[in-house]
């Protein structure tokens, strides 16, 4: 052993074994699937919370408006441009067969089951998936979530259940005022780039619409209202490595969250094309 | 504030049992184990300074304490009640009972001092007329009673562990764990704390375990007292105090209790590691 740290140290210590790759794929199967589990766990807490007291009512209203009020700005300017754009792709194909007035038809069904949930929803996810994770991750780190405990708090009764809560009540209803506000921009983008009448356009955007699809795109904005809140929630509660580990756990909330919404809305769209054949 | 002793007696156990007791308590992570059977005991009013360098486990000890860790093996009984096997909704109403000054404050970032103080008689449900005075009177005891607007991040780090200990205080509870609440602190500051910490102790009679790895905030705990008459700190040259209000030094190494006893036998130690500690 080296008297000083300036000291070179005799080399008599072997080289840890490099794993081998059956043990490195074992592992990572592992711990995998303890993350699945402790993810599965605390989702499943968020909701059995509802059921029984205390409920914090006040942390709910103020997610309320952090989550809903403050998501406003971007559904609403993206809402209006996309259903714009809809409509200059769209329109353009279908004035080749003289059809343009079939444009309301298709930007509304789009919107309604399809591009208003997902874009809202990767929207939302974006700007609180990674909020709720770095908020939580830095409350985490600064031992503000023990403390809450060490003073009787179940941290996910007052920190998970509210962010879960006030995202499933919020969600869908900026995903109803995305989907307006797109047919709006539809609207206007169809009348001065169409020359479409806007009340031809808004009456055949209305009619074309079921109920199988509202509820198609009101389910699938509720699954991924709690998909990103609980992603968020579970990745700003696992930081590990300070600082550093709260932006890594932004970044993973924000990635985590839209990849498992794109996943779930492949199968949320197989399943309500199926229940809506069946039942309506 | 009214914590009066019929009250703290009221929550403690009976006489003769220790308020905080661990028994062979082991725990580990993936890099190692980290206490590797702790067995010891605080009784009622007594205060245990657990002594050791950085990463010896103090912080873990404190936190087992409290149930916000469990150990691998074991048991830990708090106030006569084995916690090492309770469910988290039992430990939730346990915890009430004990205050935990974390050792960088852990305040509440987005809430006021006040708000901070008051956070739980707010989750009990507290009427808001009785809230307000019993925070200003904590805030007095601590002597920040102006700072009750301000946020944590406009106070220096000695004030945000003062509020620390007023937070803690809130509830009376009858068992204090102290952090490291001088660590990183100057000397000027520390002896505020450590002051405060024996106010609380000569005043209310409270239970601690405090960690440290500063000898001096021990022997501060060993050699002074407060004096409620005059309200002053005094060198406890009577030893009245130390029979009452004992203080014993744990010192940790290695995951182990490496040397149990009163400040004066640590401080005729002739073994060479704890000589360290008197250099």
């Amino acid at each position: 052993m080296a008297d000083t740290p300036l000291q070179a140290a005799p080399q008599q210590a072997r080289a840890p074994e490099a794993p081998s790759v059956p043990q490195v794929l074992e592992d990572l199967a592992k711990s995998s699937i303890l993350k699945v589990q402790d993810y599965s766990r605390l989702s499943f807490r968020a909701l059995t919370n509802l059921a029984t007291g205390p409920r914090y009512v006040q942390d709910t209203l103020q997610q309320m408006d952090d989550i809903g009020v403050g998501s406003l700005p971007i559904v609403l300017l993206s809402g209006f441009f996309i259903g714009a754009v809809m409509v200059l792709q769209t329109g353009s194909q279908f004035e080749r067969f003289g059809q343009a007035s079939l444009t309301g038809d298709i930007v509304s069904l789009a919107l309604v089951r399809e591009l208003g949930p997902t874009i809202t929803g990767l929207l939302v996810a974006g700007r609180c998936s990674s909020g709720i994770a770095s908020e939580l991750g830095s409350m985490l780190v600064t031992e503000q979530v023990d403390a809450m405990r060490a003073m009787g708090t179940d941290p996910s009764r007052k920190l998970v259940t509210p962010r879960v809560l006030a995202t499933l009540l919020t969600l869908p209803l900026l995903t109803t005022i995305s989907v307006f506000i797109g047919l709006i921009g539809g609207m206007v983008a169809s009348v001065f780039s169409l020359r479409i009448n806007a009340t031809t356009f808004w009456e055949r955007a209305i009619k074309i619409l079921q109920f199988s699809d509202i509820m198609q795109g009101f389910s699938k904005t509720v699954v991924f209202a709690f998909i990103l809140a609980t992603v968020g929630c579970y990745q700003g509660l696992n930081v590990k490595g300070g600082t550093q580990g709260v932006g890594r756990a932004t970044t993973q909330a924000v990635v985590v969250s839209s990849v498992l919404i794109i996943v779930a809305d492949t199968f949320l769209t197989r399943l309500t094309l199926w229940l809506a054949d069946k039942f309506f | 504030m009214d914590l009066s002793p019929s009250f703290l007696t009221s929550t403690l156990p009976a006489s003769g049992q220790p308020a905080i007791e661990f028994s062979n308590v082991r725990l580990g992570f993936e890099e190692g184990e980290i206490l590797r059977g702790i067995t010891f005991s605080a009784q009622e009013r007594e205060t245990v300074i657990l002594l050791g360098e950085t990463g010896t486990g103090k912080t873990l000890l404190l936190k087992l304490a409290a149930g916000l860790l469990r150990p691998d093996s074991g048991s830990i009984r708090i106030l006569d009640k084995d916690i090492s096997s309770t469910s988290e909704r039992e430990l939730l109403e346990m915890r009430r009972q004990i205050g935990f000054v974390f050792q960088e404050g852990a305040l509440f970032d987005s809430l006021t001092v006040g708000e901070n103080v008051a956070y739980r008689l707010h989750e009990d449900a507290v009427n808001e007329e009785e809230i307000e005075p019993r925070v200003r009177e904590v805030l007095r005891f601590v002597e920040l009673e102006h700072t009750s607007d301000m946020l944590p991040s406009e106070l220096s780090g000695g004030m945000r562990r003062r509020v620390s200990i007023a937070r803690a205080l809130i509830t009376r509870p009858p068992i204090v764990l102290y952090d490291s609440p001088t660590a990183g602190l100057d000397p000027i500051t520390s002896q505020t704390i450590i002051s405060l910490i024996l106010r609380l102790r000569d005043t209310y009679g409270v239970t601690a375990l405090l960690a440290t790895h500063r000898l001096q905030d021990g022997f501060g705990m060993a050699n002074f007292r407060f004096d409620p008459q005059t309200k002053k700190v005094l060198r406890d040259s009577t030893s009245v105090v130390s029979s009452a209000a004992p203080t014993r030094f744990l010192v940790l190494h290695e995951g182990k209790i490496y040397f149990e006893g009163t400040p004066e036998e640590l401080m005729h130690s002739q073994d060479p590691y704890l000589k360290r500690f008197l250099i």
